[in-house]
């Protein structure tokens, strides 16, 4: 039958207008509430169906757990909807421009999770002979062909499990160099620009090194001349850790002469390749006199960020530093099979240890070498101009509008200050409006060497036609900011949340579900 | 290209916007000489889609993968059944496709399943509190080693000899870059009393691991008071998840700091990763606690919700003084282990673990019952080391000969071990009674 042959009204006459509606069940029409699990299961509850145990415990020489976990389980339909729920609740880059400055939120191609995936590399143990796993090691041998050509470094280090893990381990490279030349203990200054990502430092000092600062310079450059100031009487001088492009955007221009200057002093010269995106296929890494570089693959070969990791980090690097990698290692013989060096002796005598156990982020392997081998070399070179290319037209088309931060043009993202804003009115309002209108924000407040810093990165992954409609949203916020629109402050007003009170949750911090919360949670 | 939106058309149409005549422009302050002309030598261009599967096709199809015969391999990384909703969920797009929550009105879905990962750790290590995951077990092991340094302002770090021989070497290397003394007891199957007696005033930690690189479940309980006497710190490891079920959990032996791989609970082998680090202490510890937290917290409304917290303890807002360099945890394996959880809940972790007890009990069984061959480890979980009367390697090629992986040859992992006729073997729910005989079957063959 029909819907509409018993008076049912078809067309949206007299239907009062927006009001705020509450319900019952908290949920907001296709926005389901969903409670935690230990509020939704019942420890008695299992989703999966197993055979049952006969309860021999015999082998464990009496180390038997004592109480149970009391851990809820659920069913798989309620499992199903419980992450479907919550799913729904995120922003991802599959729903829209997901514009955070640094973090590279491109395109996943569904292509390298279905790769990913195949048993071949899914379902192989890092321990099972090398004889059945020639494929996994190829693979590895082929990605590190790629990276070393694109770089145009001689030698790469796979192990390395996110950025920060490959900062380390280019910089644990730069200390053993350091060991080797009987100048361990005495260069131990590391020179990091203020406007360096915050890993940067961190690894440093994990590295058992000193951090000294440098300023940029008004055109959001190293400063050239304190450079030099701090490379007098420089026996002590480790390296520096520079990003290029950096993460103001740009392109460090005197990029050769600060390479050539911390040589001269007996330096390394540490590259964070957080935004290697910018320059693929246009510059070779290797050519500006870098040491060591990390490549972080889950930014610019788009092997999915998965909501904080897992990432991978294969760090290059140079002549000087390649004997001291860290094992393991692939190594391909003369009858052609390829071999993992996994000990500190023979191949690896020099190296400075094992950061990991296993070999390395396999999974983001074979996604970021389809990602690669889909793009070729010339696809990877075209991403890497549209990238740039998108980020100067967002800064040409908001620069009336918004304070760039630097003239010029910019690389793969654009920087403003927060400048053009009305007293009262900061770069967080700005941000957490852009929720509203249906984007994740730009990286906010970073780096830190520009006054309510909004840092925007919209990739190559993005049309013209997406790109002026965030514009035109942007835009309009940026007028209401500059005339003080105070209703920016209360924003996001349509997110499954309102602002979150952060300093609440770190002052009595609550890390884990206990039954005494359940009270507050009735109460809600 | 199918991955790049912009036409040719868009692309001149943006340029006249921005008022430059070709990209060129825009790497202007690219020193002249590392300019590159065209496009880099020696490297193919783009390809479809089926080309790039059948090249990935074919390297898959050189190995061999652990589903697809009997499979004995453990040490540090294990193969388990891992229900099929949970490859659905870390495949939804809002889960995968997204970035860390550092934007809360918009990140609930990942921040409420890291409140709930947290708890579900914390319970099945019997700890206090859980972070939201560390890269892998290694790793969160040299990360405890280096908080108890900052715990107890001490520099000495005992390690069992019992500890996976690739834990040990990334806690070592990470503690000597930062002026730390690593002591590292010999070698052993059992070295329950080694690890307390090493204990003195000026040591930071002791970490020892139950089950151990050669299966061996302990109670560690002692060398947990023999450091609290000396106010050192007992790191407990472990990695092998699914144990938690069945044998002493960290907490109840008197850890101060739990770490370990959380692989074996919704993540595949891949080769060694990704996987999933836990990181689990005592309340009083937290703010030392490396990585990221996720806390409870409520909006400008008043409605729950859950933040990102405690991160002045973090690289972007400490800078050289924060607790660890660490940025990223590994977040889609840790949604991998919260949902596979949530489906077994604690009964069936449980019933998981004893299946997994009940299978290496029986695999033992059968190979005690060979002439030649000694079972090493006197208790185990659901792997142990044995002796057999040849080297390692030539029985573990036969063995592959006959469609047997039977395990990692000691050697492999302790070259100067003298170990040269010991094997490392595991057995789990997904062993068969058939791929048991088969094992016993040709080991006897053999030897």
């Amino acid at each position: 039958m029909t819907m509409n042959n018993h008076g049912r009204p078809t067309s949206p006459d007299h239907v009062p207008s927006d009001r705020n509606v509450e319900t019952v069940s908290g949920s907001r029409g296709l926005l389901q509430h969903e409670g935690l699990i230990f509020e939704v299961g019942t420890p008695e509850t299992t989703g999966v169906d197993l055979p049952k145990p006969k309860n021999r415990t015999g082998r464990l020489g009496g180390v038997a757990r004592k109480k149970g976990t009391g851990l809820p389980g659920l069913s798989e339909p309620q499992a199903v909807r419980h992450y479907m729920r919550l799913s729904q609740k995120n922003y991802a880059i599959d729903l829209g421009l997901f514009p955070l400055g640094s973090c590279t939120m491109k395109h996943n191609p569904r292509l390298n999770e279905k790769l990913a995936r195949l048993p071949g590399f899914a379902d192989i143990h890092p321990l099972q002979p090398q004889a059945t796993v020639q494929g996994a090691l190829e693979l590895i041998d082929e990605l590190a062909t790629w990276l070393k050509t694109l770089t145009g470094m001689p030698a790469v280090a796979m192990s390395p499990k996110a950025g920060a893990h490959g900062e380390f381990c280019g910089m644990m490279a730069i200390r053993q160099a350091l060991i080797a030349r009987g100048e361990g203990e005495t260069r131990k200054r590391v020179l990091v620009p203020a406007s360096a990502h915050g890993t940067n430092p961190a690894t440093a000092v994990q590295c058992g090194f000193i951090v000294d600062e440098i300023k940029a310079n008004e055109r959001g450059r190293v400063n050239m001349e304190q450079l030099r100031e701090k490379l007098q009487n420089a026996d002590d001088i480790a390296g520096i850790m520079l990003t290029n492009p950096n993460t103001c955007g740009l392109f460090e221009s005197d990029i050769r002469e600060i390479a050539d200057l911390i040589h001269e002093v007996g330096g390394y010269f540490y590259c964070d390749g957080a935004n290697f995106n910018a320059i693929v296929g246009r510059v070779r890494p290797g050519d500006l006199g870098v040491d060591a570089m990390h490549i972080n693959l889950h930014k610019t070969f788009s092997t999915p960020h998965g909501g904080g990791g897992p990432g991978s980090g294969p760090t290059v690097l140079s002549e000087a530093l390649a004997p001291y990698a860290p094992v393991p290692f692939v190594v391909k013989d003369e009858d052609g099979v390829f071999r993992l060096v996994e000990d500190v002796d023979g191949d690896a005598s020099e190296s400075f240890g094992r950061m990991v156990a296993f070999h390395g982020q396999m999974g983001m392997f074979v996604r970021a070498l389809t990602y690669i081998l889909s793009h070729g070399a010339d696809g990877l070179k075209q991403a890497s101009e549209d990238a740039v290319l998108n980020a100067n037209y967002i800064q040409a088309r908001l620069k009336s509008v918004m304070t760039p931060a630097f003239d010029g043009y910019c690389m793969h993202e654009a920087l403003f200050s927060d400048a053009f804003t009305a007293e009262g009115i900061e770069t967080i309002d700005i941000a957490k409006s852009l929720i509203d209108e249906g984007y994740h924000p730009m990286t906010m407040y970073f780096p830190l060497v520009v006054h309510g810093a909004m840092l925007i990165e919209p990739t190559e992954s993005e049309s013209k036609a997406e790109l002026d409609r965030f514009c035109d949203s942007l835009e309009s916020i940026a007028r209401r900011a500059a005339q003080g629109d105070e209703t920016l402050k209360g924003a996001p007003y349509l997110a499954p949340m309102r602002r979150l009170d952060e300093t609440k949750a770190a002052r009595k911090p609550i890390l884990k579900w206990v039954e005494a919360n359940a009270d507050s949670v009735a109460a809600e | 290209m199918r991955y790049l939106p912009l036409s040719p058309e868009d692309r001149a149409e943006m340029l006249d916007v921005i008022g430059a005549k070709s990209v060129d422009e825009f790497y202007a302050d690219v020193p002249e000489a590392a300019r590159l002309k065209g496009t880099i030598e020696g490297l193919p261009n783009h390809q479809g889609e089926l080309a790039v599967e059948r090249h990935l096709s074919k390297l898959a199809a050189k190995n061999r993968s652990a589903s697809s015969g009997p499979f004995f391999v453990g040490a540090g990384a294990y193969q388990h059944h891992v229900p099929a909703t949970v490859d659905m969920i870390i495949q939804r797009s809002e889960f995968l496709t997204t970035y860390t929550p550092y934007q809360p009105e918009i990140a609930q879905g990942t921040l409420q399943t890291l409140f709930e990962f947290q708890t579900q750790v914390a319970a099945m290590t019997a700890m206090d509190v859980a972070n939201a995951s560390m890269y892998d077990g290694s790793t969160a092991c040299a990360e405890a080693a280096i908080m108890a340094t900052r715990v107890t302002r001490r520099k000495k770090v005992i390690l069992s000899g019992g500890l996976h021989p690739h834990y040990a070497a990334a806690t070592k290397m990470v503690c000597e870059a930062q002026g730390f003394e690593v002591v590292q007891l010999p070698v052993a199957i059992d070295d329950e009393n080694a690890l307390a007696e090493a204990v003195d005033d000026a040591t930071a930690c002791v970490i020892g691991q139950s089950p151990n690189v050669f299966g061996t479940v302990t109670d560690l309980s002692k060398s947990a008071d023999a450091a609290h006497e000396k106010g050192a710190l007992l790191v407990s490891v472990f990695t092998e998840a699914v144990s938690l079920g069945l044998v002493t959990p960290p907490g109840e032996m008197g850890a101060d700091i739990a770490v370990g791989e959380g692989q074996s609970i919704g993540n595949g082998l891949n080769f060694g990763g990704p996987y999933v680090g836990l990181f689990a202490c005592t309340q009083k510890l937290v703010r030392q606690m490396p990585g990221r937290l996720c806390g409870e917290t409520e909006d400008a409304d008043g409605k729950r919700g859950f933040v990102l917290t405690l991160s002045t303890r973090e690289q972007h807002i400490r800078r050289d003084k924060a607790t660890s360099n660490i940025c990223t945890n590994s977040g889609l394996c840790a949604l991998a282990f919260t949902a596979h959880m949530t489906l077994l809940g604690g009964k069936g972790l449980e019933q998981m673990a004893l299946l997994n007890h009940e299978a290496a009990c029986d695999l033992a069984d059968a190979l005690d019952a060979i002439d030649g061959v000694e079972i090493l480890t006197p208790r185990f979980f659901n792997e142990f080391a044995f002796r057999t009367p040849m080297d390692a390697e030539a029985v573990l090629a036969m063995l592959d000969e006959a469609g047997v992986v039977g395990g990692v040859r000691a050697s492999r992992l302790f070259p100067d071990g003298h170990m040269g006729d010991v094997i490392l073997c595991a057995a789990t729910e997904c062993t068969t009674p058939e791929d048991i005989a088969a094992y016993a079957a040709a080991l006897k063959e053999i030897i």
